[in-house]
């Protein structure tokens, strides 16, 4: 392990350690801890510029109700909910397949189109705003939650391609090999044998599509106009027009806004772990 | 898998290793095409048109990159990408110092390294909120340790100096701790033979972490720069955000810029915001073909 | 109230959901940036009014933020455009009229008359594209009782505005709240020092991009511009603040003037401040005997060409039109009712506001409103630029000048 274990280092190295720990953890989550603080504000406090200090009063309900009541925010949360589900499985599953066969054919084109993926994955999705928009348009799929999660899915392909890729050119090809030696389609080899190990894989990329998707905000500019297929980040810069300079409402809406990846970040963690481990180490 | 013992063999099975990773790859390449790689092209098509998105385009050559060339705000943006480009790499060392920190086996550490990893979870909106917040020139939480010490507030994204490091430092928080979990994990995977006998060889410290950390550490921080290059062209969202790219523009860069010129409330000039973003694509190809190539040589020495 | 809008857009959402099934009833879908506090309840009352004599049309509400809805109105009205939307008069109009997306609405006006004060900004080519509901003024306010304190009265010459702000300054009180974060509120300063140094005439040759920025009269404006600036009469770090943070100041008494428009008072009043302590007046002369002219902004409302449901959109732009409903809503708004039948609400500032404006030589927009969005972009991020670097001047003004040449060519 490196660095030394703490438990092995002099008492005088592990007692800073433990000391220090919790401090830079605060100083860390600083300005969260103000976001959850100004959640709980009123709106008193903020008019009087009291945003670090102990709030005078505690709005905890009053805050967080009022946000459900006088906003359509329990609607942009659904919204992101349908957006971001449908998108994590489809650009999951497209990447195992892609990654499938970039990690385990030899053909000419293999690096080409991988490195194609990749090239994809550095555009500056900026680029892509106008043509996407027109594209939607003509599908029919402006405004709706169909059109994000097409593009979303299209979008994060290309990095999951790439993490997949690398996950499974890490599996011991042996195992493929011995497969195709007894007559097994190719087919039947990713159901049975790559895709049964590429779990962990799996796990970590959904949890990282289920954030990156969840807390996009420029695409839902872009392609949706209206409260029907907000997602909660859209709706969080409404807020913020909605409710000018109340910002414990806004704290509030974000805190509401943020549970849902934290939460998932929480129940997937080991999942999340061991994924990325494999897939950034072995790559 | 009985299926092979039959005698004849068809067409599938005998092409079926050729055919296979095509018929795995075409529904994600086919999305990919449509959705990025096409409209890459199309943007670029557009840039030699002058178009508002409503009347028919006109044709109009080199006539935007040549506007571009005096354009006082391109070079504003441009500069700016480049700092961002340059100063978000900091996540990645930050990153690793902040992982080997934590990486230990004490009580509660489980805990302490899942709210570390927090602010990435965490929507940009939110994060560009609380950044404003803290560089208040009057209530701050900036002005207040300023005031400690009896200094002024600096008004930090109202200054056309400060406003782009402000913003980056914004930028960096969440992206440290995406790096962070990176390298945490990688140091997980760390092979404990190689640390221990590089103990015996009496490595400690920066030898043990230059020679035999650092290099089984490569995947993690590929991943890491992979990522936090991503993130500096996302620093359109922060922006919006945190100052409309103001005061008077010296916070844009160029996606930022593009997006006014294209699609904000002042401009519909999808041509000239299609040229700001070829520019910006042709920058990034220059990363993008090292990357390739590097990559490449990796590749190559695999096999 | 909460509940209740929950309640209705709950129903407009499940209303939505089975019009599929339940064909018969006919929907009205409303798109607007509605979404301060007095006008989504000004739309609300709109709303409710035409729903009490339309039992049988569903209406959807959609509210937009302000920023995001510049933005989304495009994508709506050539891909499933509302019956009815909020946009601006004037020539931020004359885009979407000239790419026909915008329909001709004259039949609704039947009364053209009782709409004289805003009628030739709704109009293009002789045909009506936008009901006007509501306008408001522009002008200084100021904290009544710090100008008492200090002995000072309300000026009505530049020279007089001058010698108040320096006695504020002096007793440590910044004269002019601003928050130029969003640059627009620039444009208010640019346009009265224009209007009372240049006159109408010259104001409105200007945003229509007849002058160039480098004429000498320009540089005028900035010469009485320079004599706030360069004393330091603005908040400081303006560019730090919207104008809500801004308004801070001016509740504290940190500040003692603020250049806005009526959309000020509520705010300013919820914040604390009394009529005893929130005083109006209009922007003081500069240029003697110069006919005096205004900033009025007018909300208007549109029907998309791509309307699908226009006969229930014409009806209620109909109502939208009427004497009651624009008193009403003007009421909640604090801001005058378009229609001359409406009497004018019983409100000082609004009352103040109204004498102003009948009496007022020309009626202006606003910057953003009457120049292009493109030059008003440029003008006001330059406007920006040099209320915090007053040397950059005739930098700048070249700047908006090569701006002004590219965009009106």
């Amino acid at each position: 392990m490196f660095p030394t274990p703490i438990a092995k280092t002099g008492p005088l190295t592990r007692r800073f350690y433990m000391i220090s720990l919790p401090v830079a953890l605060i100083l860390w989550l600083l300005p969260l801890i103000a976001v959850l603080l100004t959640s709980v504000r009123s709106a008193g406090d903020i008019n009087a510029g009291n945003y670090w200090g102990w709030p005078t009063q505690w709005n905890l309900v009053e805050n967080y109700t009022a946000i459900f009541t006088s906003s359509p925010i329990g609607q942009y949360l659904f919204n992101s909910f349908k957006i971001t589900v449908p998108t994590v499985i489809a650009s999951v599953g497209l990447s195992c397949l892609a990654g499938f066969a970039l990690g385990t054919y030899r053909f000419k084109a293999n690096l080409f189109v991988f490195f194609v993926f990749i090239a994809g994955n550095f555009v500056p999705f900026q680029i892509l705003m106008v043509p996407v928009r027109d594209l939607t348009l003509k599908l029919g799929l402006y405004d709706t939650v169909t059109g994000l999660v097409l593009f979303h899915t299209a979008f994060q392909t290309g990095f999951c391609t790439l993490f997949m890729r690398n996950f499974i050119k890490a599996l011991p090809f042996e195992l493929i090999e011995a497969a195709r030696v007894d007559g097994a389609s190719e087919f039947v080899i990713f159901r049975r044998i790559v895709l049964p190990l590429m779990r962990p894989a799996i796990a970590a990329l959904a949890v990282l599509i289920f954030t990156f998707v969840w807390n996009d905000y420029f695409w839902a500019q872009v392609l949706v106009q209206g409260d029907s297929a907000m997602p909660v980040t859209g709706g969080l810069k409404s807020l913020n027009g909605l409710y000018v300079a109340s910002w414990h409402l806004v704290s509030a809406g974000s805190i509401v806004a943020a549970l849902p990846p934290v939460a998932m970040f929480f129940l997937m963690q080991k999942h999340f772990i061991a994924g990325l481990t494999l897939g950034a180490t072995k790559g | 898998m009985q299926n092979s013992a039959r005698p004849r063999v068809g067409f599938w099975e005998r092409h079926q290793k050729r055919i296979a990773p095509w018929l795995f790859l075409a529904p994600a390449m086919i999305m990919f095409l449509v959705y990025v790689i096409f409209p890459i092209f199309q943007s670029i098509d557009i840039s030699f048109y002058e178009w508002d998105g409503l009347s028919p385009k006109t044709w109009v050559g080199f006539g935007n990159y040549v506007e571009l060339m005096g354009d006082e705000a391109f070079y504003t943006s441009l500069k700016n990408n480049v700092i961002w480009l340059v100063l978000y790499m900091l996540a990645v060392p930050v990153g690793l110092g902040i992982a080997l920190y934590l990486n230990q086996s004490v009580f509660g550490i489980r805990l302490v390294k899942s709210l570390f990893f927090f602010p990435f979870v965490i929507s940009q909106v939110v994060v560009g909120l609380v950044f404003s917040w803290f560089y208040d020139p009057s209530y701050g939480l900036l002005a207040k340790l300023l005031g400690v010490f009896g200094l002024p507030g600096i008004p930090v994204l109202a200054d056309e100096h400060y406003v782009t490091y402000g913003i980056i430092a914004a930028g960096l928080w969440p992206q440290i701790a995406y790096c962070m979990i990176l390298f945490l994990t990688g140091l997980n995977n760390v092979n404990p033979e190689q640390v221990e006998a590089g103990r015996i060889d009496g490595a400690t410290g920066w030898t043990m972490l230059r020679h035999i950390i650092l290099p089984q550490l490569r995947p993690a921080t590929f991943l890491a720069i992979v990522v936090t290059v991503i993130g500096a062209l996302r620093s359109f969202d922060m922006i919006s955000i945190m100052t409309q790219g103001g005061p008077f523009g010296s916070s844009r860069v160029l996606a930022y810029y593009m997006f006014e010129q294209a699609l904000s409330e002042y401009g519909y000039r999808m041509g000239y915001g299609s040229a700001i973003a070829t520019v910006l694509f042709l920058i990034m190809m220059v990363y993008i073909t090292i990357f390739i190539v590097r990559m490449f040589k990796a590749e190559r020495r695999a096999r | 109230m909460h509940l209740k809008t929950l309640a209705l857009s709950t129903a407009a959402a499940f209303a939505a959901f089975l019009a599929v099934s339940a064909a018969d009833a006919s929907t009205l879908t409303i798109n607007t940036d509605t979404s301060d506090p007095a006008p989504k309840a000004a739309m609300q009352y709109l709303i409710d009014t035409f729903k009490k004599q339309n039992p049988d049309v569903e209406v959807k509400w959609n509210i937009f933020d302000h920023e995001g809805y510049k933005t989304s109105i495009r994508n709506f009205l050539t891909a499933g455009a509302p019956d009815i939307c909020a946009w601006y008069a004037g020539n931020r109009m004359e885009p979407f009229v000239k790419a026909g997306l915008f329909a001709d609405i004259s039949d609704v006006f039947t009364d053209k008359d009782a709409f004289k004060a805003a009628l030739s900004s709704v109009t293009f080519d002789g045909k009506q594209y936008a009901m006007p509901y509501s306008y408001y003024q522009w002008g200084i306010y100021y904290r009544k009782d710090i100008f008492a304190k200090l002995g000072l009265t309300a000026p009505k010459t530049w020279d007089e505005l001058l010698a108040v702000s320096k006695k504020l300054k002096e007793n440590k009180i910044t004269p002019f709240g601003i928050g130029t974060k969003a640059t627009w509120t620039t444009g208010g300063w640019f346009d009265y020092l224009d209007l009372r140094t240049n006159g109408y005439k010259f104001h409105m040759d200007l945003t229509s991009g007849k002058v160039p920025y480098t004429d000498p009269k320009v540089k005028a404006v900035f010469d009485k511009w320079d004599e706030l600036v360069k004393p330091g009469y603005f908040l400081e770090n303006h560019p730090s603040y919207g104008w809500q943070e801004a308004l801070a100041t001016f509740v504290k008494g940190d500040s003692g003037m603020f250049l806005l428009g009526n959309f000020f008072v509520a705010p300013a009043m919820e914040a604390g401040l009394t009529q005893d302590q929130l005083g109006f007046f209009p922007f003081p002369e500069i240029t003697k005997g110069l006919p005096r002219a205004e900033d009025a902004p007018t909300e208007t409302l549109h029907m998309p060409t791509n309307a699908p449901n226009k006969a229930d959109a014409k009806k209620f732009l109909a109502l939208l039109a009427t004497p009651e409903v624009q008193l009403g809503m003007n009421k909640i708004l604090g801001q005058l009712p378009v229609n001359n039948k409406a009497p004018v609400p019983d409100d000082p500032y609004l009352k103040a506001g109204f004498e102003m404006l009948s009496t007022a030589d020309g009626l202006a927009q606003f910057y953003d409103r009457d120049a292009p969005a493109e030059m008003a972009k440029v003008g006001m991020d330059g406007f920006q630029e040099y209320m915090v670097k007053p040397d950059r001047r005739e930098q700048i003004l070249e700047r908006l000048e090569k701006a002004r040449e590219r965009i009106y060519k």
